[in-house]
């Protein structure tokens, strides 16, 4: 577990340094979502009818956009083999790296995520629902995201590559997030979507670092 | 020196390979290739460039497969690659430093995952001139200075068996002593050291503080287009 808290605490570290790395992915989201009010028009319910989905697809897409980073440059400046020849277990080292991604992309996009429903005239009721969807969800792309990033790396325009590989199979995550705000709104309880996305997570907890360790021996090889 | 202390613990045991060999991309890149190092060995892997030095490093420590022959850790053959990467410490080409921490963060870093203790840390930086550059952020380094901060995660925590890829590379004449010091420091210990290089400066270096042990038969394996296609 030491090995763990060690990558953890680095990757922090790192990213409070660089930490326009983050704002960057933060102020994508922003800009993304405020232009689909210019772009759909202001009319406050047609904004709310798809308030739920917008919120949900600009995160992703987000989340893509800071993924492409998420081994690149320990894979380009050699720390990925030492990584690799730790001698501990990858899995764990990987959960690390995804952890501090989620607490350094995931969160920041939570708590963003209140205010640009403001934008887009989402109802009171939905709010709440919103960022539990997103608190459940937002790991399950961390995780699924970096089996992808581990698979695209060292290849040409892998950040593309991330994007076919990896958008596919955030779909799952969409609906029962968007369906999660749908219901809050139409007045049926979202417990049950969000206990969905809760389960997307646990699935993706046990499966996905063990993937990407996988992909990552690959990688180095 | 400061490696001593850390390296008292070492297990003195031996590593050789018989048989190897190694295809990349569909070439082959040594075939037929034996080495054995024994307690407080050295092996120097000598070369032009393309030879599949930094290959047979990568394949001694587990990072790349080979596709004949066997890998033998004191007479046991080498299956787990996690068991066998925490016997080694392997210094590439790339430095591994993150230029956002200093100094003394990237060291740390290295030495709580190696499960070293906090004290080498200034040892290991003393021993290759760091430690006035301490509290530097690692992106303010020169390419010298980065390469010895690399070489100085040797020192932070102990391993028995040392892979360094072209360790001579950006280093100045000091620099140099101090890595054949930490050299002979941990053979003296009961370390092994394999030391890729093709440059004759440095192995002759090697030769006066008797690294240069044994010379694998790379290259003569070759025919003409293996070598065209053997990866560096």
């Amino acid at each position: 577990m030491s090995v763990f808290t060690s990558i953890l605490a680095r990757d922090l570290r790192l990213a409070i340094r660089q930490s326009a790395d983050s704002l960057t992915v933060v102020a994508f989201f922003a800009i993304a979502t405020v232009l689909f009010p210019f772009g759909v028009g202001p009319e406050a319910n047609v904004l709310a009818r798809i308030a739920g989905g917008v919120v949900w697809v600009t995160a992703l897409l987000a989340a893509l956009l800071s993924l492409d980073r998420l081994f690149t440059v320990d894979f380009e400046d050699g720390t990925l083999d030492q990584l690799v020849l730790s001698g501990e277990p990858l899995s764990f080292i990987v959960l690390g790296k995804v952890v501090a991604h989620w607490l350094t992309t995931g969160v920041p996009l939570i708590i963003m995520s209140p205010i640009l429903a403001v934008t887009l005239h989402l109802p009171a009721e939905g709010y709440l629902p919103l960022m539990l969807a997103l608190l459940l969800g937002t790991p399950t792309v961390s995780l699924v995201g970096a089996v992808g990033a581990a698979l695209v790396l060292g290849t040409r325009r892998g950040g593309v590559l991330l994007s076919l590989l990896v958008l596919p199979l955030y779909i799952p995550v969409l609906i029962f997030g968007t369906a999660a705000v749908e219901a809050a709104l139409t007045g049926v309880s979202a417990t049950p979507m969000l206990s969905v996305l809760g389960g997307f997570a646990v699935l993706a907890l046990t499966l996905c670092p063990w993937a990407t360790a996988a992909a990552l021996r690959q990688a180095v090889e | 020196m400061d490696g001593d202390d850390s390296s008292k613990d070492l297990r003195t045991q031996s590593f050789s390979g018989v048989g190897l060999a190694c295809r990349r991309g569909g070439r082959l890149v040594f075939t037929g290739l034996d080495f054995s190092i024994s307690p407080g060995g050295a092996l120097v892997l000598r070369g032009p460039n393309g030879s599949g030095k930094t290959t047979l490093l990568r394949v001694m420590a587990g990072l790349t497969h080979f596709t004949a022959g066997h890998l033998a850790w004191d007479s046991v053959p080498v299956e787990d690659p996690d068991s066998h990467a925490a016997r080694l410490r392997f210094v590439t080409h790339l430095d591994a430093v993150k230029p956002a921490l200093t100094v003394t963060e990237n060291l740390a870093f290295w030495t709580a995952l190696w499960r070293g203790k906090e004290a080498s840390i200034a040892a290991a930086m003393a021993a290759f001139d760091l430690t006035r550059l301490a509290e530097f952020p690692a992106r303010l380094l020169s390419a010298g200075q980065r390469h010895r901060l690399a070489l100085a995660r040797l020192l932070v925590a102990p391993a028995p068996l040392w892979l360094l890829d072209e360790p001579g590379n950006a280093l100045d004449t000091a620099s140099r002593d101090a890595l054949a010091r930490a050299i002979a420091d941990h053979r003296a210990s009961g370390g092994m050291v394999v030391v890729a290089s093709h440059e004759a400066a440095f192995v002759e270096n090697g030769d006066t503080l008797d690294v240069g042990l044994f010379t694998p038969k790379i290259a003569s394996h070759w025919s003409d287009d293996e070598l065209s296609g053997a990866a560096e």
